[in-house]
């Protein structure tokens, strides 16, 4: 490679490195530096005072935090669970051959295509408690029997997790469709010639060949699920008493509506290094593939 | 001959399902829009929607939505640009000058994608106030650049790479320059790749919430996700007005999805599946 190339190749990279580390790198840096310090937006005179671990320490034993922790580990468990599920209910039914599968593709990419935020929307409708749809297709005209969804902590959070399954079930699907899509049909012709019944075909060969697609796409959805926060915001706020109250809204709720920079620093950073835990398992997955098409 | 039937009713019976799933809850939704006021929260409902426009007529003119929107337009009109511009290079430098460092800047540049929004928000909004670009355009544009590069990037490395090297070198030889072969050979053979970055770009800055509720608190300047979510009305929650809204800002992306759904799902797995 002569100099000119070598000085092209920074070149072109420069604009996206520059932008990836002003508005990505620096910042995540930043929320560390701040997560040590003492800093609140709507009293500037106070400055910004260097308390060490104190945040960290004041984090591990508030309560609020720790139910959030757990609300949060609650919902990308099942999310994700059931997004993996139903994906590959969708999965299977999409890869068989028949008329109209790509209007029926285009049907399940709508959920995924649709902003959060009127999913949101659309699903508080939905769980209303006097006139929403959910009530009554479980109790027809019965208005007396109505649930508050949205109203009670547990069943706000299955409202949350409902939500979020309708929504992000169709990308898990397309994921491991694409590793269906790779399996050579010659291995399910011949199990048929052997004599291998469907279960058996699905359980011998499908199963073992997409877990690959599988494991990406429960990745995926794990660290897509952590930064929950459109879903809680529009349907709940948050609540009732901190039952919806996931990581993301807290920090925001922390850092931008009490003010507490600092403090809530300290939240995002704990996310972000679960955030990292995943995504350093997710390219040591993926980003393996990617070096051994190079190589 | 039995089996065949029962086979074939179940499939019929899964694709059912599946669309079932995948639709009602939006066409009910969005069906609302169309009722006059009042049929709205009418229980038993009314299945059928009138046609009612009235609510099309009050989001316009009282909420505003046009406003919004032009604003969602603008924002995710440029981000999706600048991203597929600097995709672009980026790519080509990692997939056609590859050099001892390409394969971890990727991995790094990877890596910037899994990130929460959360870690980045506090910094990223001082240093926006710093700047005075709380309430502007770039100040929400850029921020959602970062946020799609690292896809942008990673899609056009893997679809630059597959195109034969010879293309390029042939023009080189006819006295092309590096970039004068990126934009006469490279860039055109690339046109299903840059389009599929294109389109998910725009998807993600088109729906984003997150960041747009820090950055832009002027309502003048609000995207039409923000608009949605703070919707208020006198009394009672504005149904109608939301959901027609909501059809409003998802119609451009339903289209999108109908007409491109090959690219978008050869982008999606691009990810995952390909190299």
């Amino acid at each position: 490679m002569n100099t000119s190339d070598r000085r092209l190749y920074w070149i072109l990279l420069f604009p996206s490195l520059a932008i990836l580390i002003l508005f990505i790198a620096a910042p995540v840096g930043q929320s560390f530096f701040l997560s040590l310090h003492r800093m609140i937006i709507g009293l500037p005179h106070l400055g910004v005072s260097f308390v060490g671990l104190q945040n960290y320490g004041d984090l591990f034993n508030d309560p609020v935090a720790r139910h959030s922790l757990w609300i949060t580990l609650i919902f990308v468990g099942t999310t994700t669970f059931f997004e993996l599920l139903i994906g590959l209910l969708l999965a299977l039914l999409m890869h068989r051959q028949f008329p109209g599968r790509g209007g029926l593709r285009a049907c399940i990419l709508i959920p995924w295509a649709i902003p959060t935020v009127v999913s949101a929307q659309m699903w508080r409708f939905l769980f209303n408690d006097a006139y929403g749809m959910v009530n009554y297709a479980l109790f027809g005209p019965e208005v007396s029997q109505y649930i508050p969804w949205l109203a009670i902590p547990s069943t706000a959070l299955v409202s949350l997790i409902v939500a979020d399954v309708w929504k992000t079930a169709s990308f898990a699907a397309l994921l491991i469709l694409a590793g269906l899509q790779v399996i050579p049909d010659q291995l399910y012709e011949s199990a048929r010639v052997d004599g291998a019944g469907p279960w058996q075909r699905f359980w011998h060969i499908t199963w073992p060949l997409i877990r690959p697609a599988l494991l990406v796409a429960l990745l995926f959805r794990t660290i897509d699920a952590f930064r929950v926060f459109d879903l809680a915001f529009v349907m709940t706020q948050g609540g009732p008493a901190d039952a919806t109250n996931v990581l993301q809204l807290y920090g925001y709720k922390k850092m931008f509506v009490e003010g507490w920079m600092g403090y809530g620093s300290a939240i995002s950073v704990c996310v972000f290094v679960m955030a990292l835990c995943l995504a350093l398992v997710y390219v040591r997955v993926v980003g393996r593939r990617l070096l051994e098409a190079e190589a | 001959m039995m089996e065949k039937v029962v086979r074939k009713g179940l499939l019929v019976l899964g694709v059912l399902a599946a669309g079932a799933f995948s639709l009602a809850p939006f066409l009910w939704f969005v069906s609302t829009a169309f009722k006059p006021p009042g049929a709205v929260t009418a229980i038993p409902p009314e299945w059928i929607p009138s046609g009612s426009l009235a609510f099309f007529h009050s989001a316009i003119t009282r909420y505003h939505i046009f406003h919004y929107l032009l604003n969602s337009a603008i924002v995710a009109a440029t981000a999706t640009l600048v991203t597929v511009s600097l995709g672009a290079l980026a790519g080509y430098a990692l997939a056609r000058l590859p050099r001892r460092w390409s394969q971890i800047i990727l991995m790094a540049i990877l890596a910037c994608a899994m990130f929460p929004q959360i870690a980045i928000a506090g910094p990223v909004w001082q240093f926006l106030r710093m700047l005075g670009w709380l309430n502007a355009y770039q100040g929400l544009i850029l921020p959602y650049v970062a946020l799609t590069l690292p896809l942008a990037v990673w899609i056009l490395t893997l679809f630059f790479r597959e195109l034969p090297q010879e293309l390029e070198a042939a023009a080189l030889v006819d006295g092309c320059t590096r970039l004068g072969a990126l934009a006469r050979v490279i860039l055109p053979l690339s046109a299903p790749g840059l389009f599929t970055t294109a389109i998910l770009t725009f998807i993600y800055a088109w729906n984003e919430f997150f960041l747009a509720l820090l950055i832009m608190t002027d309502p003048s300047k609000q995207t039409m996700p923000v608009g949605i979510a703070l919707f208020q009305g006198e009394y009672t929650i504005p149904w109608g007005e939301i959901a027609a809204a909501s059809l409003i800002t998802t119609a451009p992306l339903v289209i999108l999805v109908l007409l491109f759904q090959h690219r978008i799902v050869a982008g999606l797995s691009a990810g995952s599946i390909k190299g």
